[in-house]
C-alpha cells in the first residue's frame, strides 16, 4: 500500500499563497473575480437567525397553557421590544394585575398552547468575513466567500493559539537557540509579531501582551507556562477561539526546541513587514496548522506560478538523501539526511518491529529512527 | 422484573437481501474508517468453517481531491486481489462480482463506515435518570457519539441549553420523554427548544436535519407541528412506554435507517457503495458491538470489550444479556492523548511508570504526541508512558461505561422480604466484575504492545476483572467487519472472530478484598497434564505460569480469610482455566488494585510486576538511561 508520511510543514520564502474565505453559512459575497483586496476589507455577510428567548407566559400569569392566547397582546409574527407588555390581565378594578415583558427585542416566533410558552426570535445577526490577506479575488464561491490569492513568504507552525492578527515581524532575539525572556522585549513590540527563538517564557507572553504585541513566533513553549498562561487545560487540539490578546506560534514543538534555522531565516530576512498570522490549530480531519503569511508585492504571481508549476510536491516520499527532521524522542528536533531505507521491520528499543529510516545528523552521527518518527523538510 | 425490549442486533431487516448461508463460499467485508479503509477476504474451508485469507488497507478517500469513498474500497480490495489473485471488481469499475466461481467473484460484501467522524448525536429527553439516560443508551447503542444530553431537569437555564444546540452542530437529533400517557408540556417543551435553536446539520447546508421522535406517544401530534416543517421527522415507538420498560430497539433502527438515508447519502461516493452491498452499511462502532454480542450469546457468557482509538475509547460490554456500549469521545491515545492527561491528572499517568521522571517533561512528551498523532514510541520510556495513559484511558472509559451500565432508574419497586438483600437499586452498575468471564481489547496500543504480556497488564490494570477472567486481544481489528457480517451470516463472522481475530493472552485469577503488603493472600495449585505446580502469594504479588494458547489447566486456587475469588471470603475455588500467549497470571494485588503514595515503593512493586508477568526485563529497567542528544 501507499505509505503516508508525515508531510513536512511548509516553509517557504516565495509562493502563491491562497486563502478561501468562507462564510459559515450561506450569504452575500460582496467581492468580484478579478478584484483586489486589503486584508480588511469584507468578502462576504451573511445573517444567522438571531437568537431565541422563551417566555413561560402561562406560568407567570399563572394560567393554563391554552388559555395564554386570551392574555397575549401579540401574536405571531408581531415585532416586540425588550420590556414592552406582550401579555398580562388585571382583575378586580386593577387591584390584580400581572405581566409578561418581553426579555428582548424581536419578533413573537412561536405561541404554544401545550407547554404555555412564547419564543422570542431576536433580530438575526451579522457575519462577516474579511480578506485577511491582500491580493486578488481568483475565485468566487457563490454565497460562500471568495478565494484570494497572493505571492508572500509563507510559513506553517505546529500548534497555536489564537485566531488571525496582522502585525509587522519584529526580532526579538538574535538566533533560533536564543530563549526569548521578557528582558528581550520592550514597548517597541506594540503592535508587533515578535519573533522568538527556541522557547518563550511565561513572563515573556505577559510581557509581550503588556506592550501591545500582537503575535509571537516561537520554537517551543513548556506545557506548564501555556497552561499558567490560559489558565485551564487544553484537552483536545482544536484551537484558535482562545480568548488572548495575542496570538502565539510555536514552530516545533512542546519544551526547549530551537527554531528551524530556515524558519528563522525566513522570518529575519522580512523583518519589517507586515504579517498575517493564525493560531488556528486543528490535527484531526483536515489538519489545520498555524501559519505566518508575509505578502510580498515585489513578486510577480503569474512567475511564481509557471516555476511552481514545474515543481512536484513532496509526495514521491522519502528516498536516500532526502532531507528530514526527527519528530520524537530521542533525537526530537535534530535534522539529517536519509542514508538507508531498510525494507525489513527492525527491532527498535521499545521491542517493536518496524518500519526504519537510517539517518545522518548533521552532527555526522547515524541513528536509526521508525519512519512514522521523521518529516520530510522541503528544499 | 425489568424488560429492556427488542434488544435482538439485526438491522432493518427491509433492507437485508435474502442470502441462503449455505451456499456462501467467499465474503468481502469493509470497513471504511476516517483514514483508512480495511478490506477482508473470508473464504470457506473444506471441514466448512470459515477463516480470514487476507487483508488489505488504502487511504480513505472521503476528502478532497478524491471525495469518493468507493475509490478507497476499491484500492483496499484491489490489494487483497494482488496478495491472493482472486479477483473481486469489476473491470466497469462499478462494483463487485457476485456471485464467486473458482477464482473470481464473492458471494457476499458487507461494509461499515465510520468515514467523517462517525454518526453525532444529540438526545433529548424529559428527566436526566430516565427518559434521557434511555435515549442516550439507544443512540450508543446505534454506534452513535452522543454530543450532549438535554434533559428538562439538566440544571442548566433554557438559554444556555438554546445555545449549546446551536453551538453543536449534530447529524442526527433523538428526542424522547414522558411515558405512554405520561407528560405531554415537557415532551413539547423539549422539541420547542429544539426548533427555537434550529441546530444546523454538520454535513450539507441544504437538507434536513432528521429527528427521530421516541417519546410519548400522545405528544406525537403536537412535537410534528412544531417540528415538522424544519426538521426531517421519524416517528417510532417510545423509548420507555412505562417506567419499567425500556424499549430501545425501534429508536435504534430508526437511526440506522436515517443515518443511511441522510447522514451517509451526504458522503461522497456513499451512494454508489450502498449499491454494492448486500446489507445495509453500520456504523463502525455498532458493527463492533454485534460480534461482541454474538460471543457472548453463543456460549452465554458476560464480556468486555474496549477499543481505544487516537480519539476517542469505545466500550463494550454485554452482562447477563444487557449489552451496553459507551464511546468516550475525548480520551484517545493521539489526537486526545492530553484530554487523558486533563481527565485523570498527570500524576495518575505516571503512576504506572516505574521510572524517576520530571512531570514537566512527561508533560511536553504528551503534547508533542498530540500534535505529532502519528509518531510511535522509539524509547522504553515513552513506551512506559503511553502504556500508562492506555491504562488511565481504559480505566476512565469503563468508569463511565458504568455509567451506562445499570438499571433502570425512576422504577418503584415491589419488594419482598427476600429482595432486601439484593443490591441493585439502580444507580449502581449492574456490571459485576467477578462474573466477567471474558476481556477482549482492541485498538493498537494493545493489539501492537511489543510483548503481549504488556497488553495483559494493561487491560488487568484498568479494567481490574475479579475471579477468573479470560483476557484477549483484537489482533488485526477486524472486529467491525465481523460485527455487520454477523447481520447476515453469524457462522461465518464467529468463525473468523475466534480463529483469526482474537489471540488468547491467557487467563488471570485476581481476588477481591484488601490486605497489607506482604501478607498471606493466596494458596494456588495448577495441574497441567501429569505436572503440579504449587504456588503462595504474599498480598501485592503478581505471578506468571505459562500455559499455551491450545493448552488447558486445572487450578485450585484458596484465598485468605479477607479476600474472595467468587464463592465467598476465603473459600476455595476449583476450575479449569484456557492459556495464551502470556500464560496463567495470578494477581494478588487486590481490588481495588491501588497504588502506594510512596514513589520509591510503588517504582519498585512496578519492576517487581513487570518483571514477573515477562512485561519487561528488570535489567533493563532498573539500568535505564533514555539515549539521545
Amino acid at each position: 500500500m501507499a505509505h503516508a508520511y508525515t508531510p513536512g510543514l511548509k516553509r517557504k520564502e516565495a509562493t502563491i499563497v491562497r486563502k478561501t474565505r468562507r462564510l459559515p453559512i450561506k450569504g452575500e459575497v460582496l467581492v468580484k473575480k478579478g478584484q483586489e483586496v486589503s486584508p480588511d476589507d469584507i468578502v462576504a455577510v451573511a445573517e444567522i437567525p438571531g437568537e431565541s428567548k422563551v417566555v413561560n407566559v402561562a406560568r407567570l400569569l399563572n394560567v393554563e397553557p391554552d388559555e395564554i392566547r386570551d392574555f397575549l397582546l401579540k401574536k405571531e409574527g408581531d415585532k416586540v421590544s425588550k420590556g414592552e407588555i406582550i401579555a398580562g390581565y388585571k382583575a378586580f378594578f386593577g387591584l390584580f394585575k400581572s405581566e409578561c415583558v418581553a426579555p428582548t427585542d424581536g419578533i413573537i416566533e412561536h405561541i404554544s398552547d401545550v407547554t404555555g410558552q412564547v419564543v422570542i426570535r431576536e433580530p438575526p445577526v451579522k457575519i462577516e468575513v474579511n480578506a485577511y490577506i491582500p491580493g486578488e479575488v481568483v475565485d468566487v464561491l457563490p454565497g460562500e466567500g471568495a478565494v484570494i490569492e497572493t505571492a508572500a513568504a509563507f510559513i506553517q507552525g505546529i500548534f497555536g493559539i489564537g485566531g488571525e492578527r496582522r502585525g509587522e515581524i519584529k526580532l526579538a532575539v538574535n538566533s533560533p537557540k536564543e530563549i526569548l525572556t521578557s528582558e528581550k522585549i520592550d514597548s517597541d513590540a506594540d503592535g508587533k509579531v515578535l519573533i522568538g527563538g527556541s522557547l518563550v517564557t511565561y513572563d515573556g507572553i505577559q510581557k509581550a501582551i503588556e506592550v501591545g504585541a500582537r503575535g509571537i513566533v516561537v520554537g517551543g513553549i513548556e506545557d506548564r507556562d501555556l497552561r499558567k498562561w490560559l489558565g485551564y487545560e487544553i484537552g483536545v487540539a482544536i484551537t484558535g477561539h482562545e480568548d488572548v490578546p495575542l496570538t502565539l506560534i510555536v514552530t516545533e514543538g512542546f519544551g526547549k526546541m530551537n527554531m528551524s534555522d530556515r524558519t528563522f531565516e525566513i522570518l529575519k530576512k522580512f523583518e519589517g513587514m507586515e504579517a498575517s498570522i493564525s493560531g488556528a490549530t486543528q490535527i484531526r480531519a483536515g489538519v489545520v496548522r498555524p501559519e505566518i503569511i508575509v505578502p510580498r508585492s515585489d513578486l510577480d504571481v503569474n512567475e511564481l506560478r509557471s516555476i511552481e508549476s514545474g515543481e512536484t510536491e513532496f509526495s514521491q516520499g522519502m528516498d536516500i538523501g532526502t532531507l528530514v527532521r526527527i519528530i520524537r524522542k530521542p533525537y526530537f528536533g535534530a535534522i539529517g539526511r536519509v542514508v538507508s531505507l531498510p525494507v525489513e521491520p527492525q527491532l527498535i528499543e521499545t521491542g517493536s518491529k518496524v518500519r526504519v529510516v537510517e539517518v545522518e545528523l548533521e552532527d555526522g552521527r547515524r541513528v536509526t529512527v521508525p519512519r512514522a518518527n521523521v518529516e520530510i523538510i522541503e528544499e | 422484573m425489568e424488560d429492556r425490549g427488542n434488544e435482538t442486533t439485526s438491522p432493518s431487516s427491509s433492507n437485508v437481501m435474502r442470502i441462503d448461508p449455505e451456499r456462501v463460499r467467499v465474503i468481502l467485508a469493509t470497513d471504511v474508517g476516517s483514514t483508512t479503509t480495511k478490506a477482508i477476504l473470508i473464504k470457506r474451508m473444506e471441514n466448512g468453517d470459515y477463516r480470514l485469507v487476507v487483508r488489505g488497507e488504502a487511504p480513505t478517500t472521503v476528502e478532497a481531491p478524491f471525495e469518493d469513498v468507493t475509490l478507497g474500497v476499491k484500492n483496499s480490495v484491489r490489494e487483497v486481489e494482488e496478495l491472493t489473485g482472486h479477483k473481486i471488481l469489476r473491470e466497469d469499475g462499478e462494483g463487485i462480482i457476485e456471485p464467486n466461481s473458482d477464482s473470481v467473484g464473492v458471494d457476499l460484501y458487507v461494509s461499515t463506515s465510520s468515514a467523517g467522524g462517525g454518526l453525532q448525536m444529540m438526545v433529548f429527553g424529559v428527566v436526566k435518570v430516565m427518559t434521557a439516560e434511555s435515549a442516550e443508551r439507544a443512540a450508543l447503542g446505534a454506534g452513535a457519539i452522543v454530543m450532549d444530553v438535554v434533559s428538562i431537569d439538566d440544571g442548566r437555564p433554557v438559554h444556555e441549553k438554546i445555545q449549546r444546540i446551536r453551538t453543536l452542530r449534530p447529524d442526527m437529533i433523538l428526542l424522547a420523554g414522558g411515558t405512554d400517557g405520561g407528560t405531554i408540556t415537557h415532551v413539547v417543551e423539549l422539541a420547542e427548544l429544539i426548533s427555537a435553536a434550529e441546530p444546523r446539520p454538520r454535513l450539507g447546508t441544504t437538507f434536513q436535519l432528521p429527528i427521530v421522535y421516541a417519546g410519548n406517544k400522545d405528544a406525537r401530534e403536537h412535537v410534528k407541528k412544531v417540528l415538522g416543517e424544519k426538521f426531517a421527522i421519524k416517528i417510532v415507538d417510545n423509548i420507555r412506554p412505562v417506567l419499567e420498560v425500556e424499549n430501545v430497539g425501534p429508536a435504534r433502527d430508526a437511526i440506522h435507517e436515517l443515518f443511511l438515508e441522510h447522514v451517509m447519502s451526504h458522503a461522497p461516493g456513499y451512494d454508489k457503495l450502498l449499491r454494492w452491498v448486500d446489507a445495509p452499511i453500520l456504523p463502525t462502532p455498532g458493527a463492533v458491538g454485534m460480534i461482541i454480542q454474538e460471543l457472548a450469546k453463543k456460549y452465554g457468557i458476560n464480556v468486555i470489550g474496549t477499543d481505544p482509538g487516537g480519539a476517542t475509547t469505545d466500550v463494550f460490554s454485554v452482562f447477563d444479556g444487557r449489552y451496553t456500549k459507551s464511546v468516550s469521545a475525548n480520551l484517545g491515545m493521539s489526537y486526545s492523548i492530553c484530554n487523558v492527561m486533563k481527565e485523570a491528572g498527570l500524576r495518575n499517568i505516571i503512576r504506572w511508570v516505574p521510572l524517576e521522571v520530571d512531570e514537566a517533561d512527561v508533560r511536553n512528551r504528551l503534547r508533542n504526541k498530540m500534535i505529532r498523532p502519528t509518531t510511535i514510541p522509539q524509547t522504553i520510556l515513552d513506551l512506559l508512558i503511553e502504556q500508562g495513559v492506555n491504562r488511565e484511558g481504559m480505566r476512565l472509559a469503563f468508569e463511565q461505561h458504568k455509567l451506562l451500565a445499570r438499571g433502570l432508574r425512576g422504577v418503584q419497586r415491589v419488594r419482598t422480604v427476600s429482595d432486601v438483600f439484593e443490591q441493585e437499586t439502580g444507580e449502581e452498575t449492574f456490571i459485576d466484575m467477578m462474573r466477567v468471564h471474558i476481556i477482549v481489547g482492541s485498538g493498537g496500543v494493545n493489539a501492537h504492545a511489543p510483548r503481549r504480556e504488556q497488553a495483559m497488564l494493561m487491560l488487568i490494570d484498568a479494567f481490574q476483572p475479579e475471579g477468573v477472567t479470560r483476557i484477549a486481544v483484537d489482533s488485526i481489528f477486524m472486529m467491525p467487519h465481523l460485527g455487520v457480517l454477523s447481520t447476515v451470516h453469524p457462522k461465518a463472522a464467529l468463525d473468523v472472530f475466534e480463529k483469526d481475530c482474537l489471540i488468547w493472552l491467557g487467563t488471570v485469577i485476581s481476588p477481591r478484598g484488601q490486605l497489607k503488603l506482604g501478607e498471606k493472600a493466596m494458596e494456588v495449585k495448577i495441574l497441567k497434564g501429569e505436572e503440579e505446580i504449587d504456588l503462595k502469594l504474599n498480598f501485592g504479588e503478581l505471578k506468571r505460569i505459562k500455559l499455551g494458547e491450545s493448552e488447558e489447566a486445572v487450578i485450585q486456587a484458596k484465598p485468605s480469610k479477607a479476600l474472595d475469588l467468587g464463592r465467598g471470603p476465603g473459600r476455595e475455588i476449583e476450575t479449569k482455566v484456557s492459556g495464551g500467549v502470556a500464560g496463567i497470571v495470578l494477581d494478588a494485588r487486590g481490588r481495588p488494585l491501588t497504588l502506594p503514595e510512596d514513589d520509591k515503593l510503588r517504582r519498585k512493586l512496578l519492576l517487581d510486576w513487570f518483571d514477573s508477568i515477562g512485561a519487561y526485563e528488570r535489567e533493563v529497567l532498573e539500568n535505564y538511561v533514555e539515549p539521545g542528544g
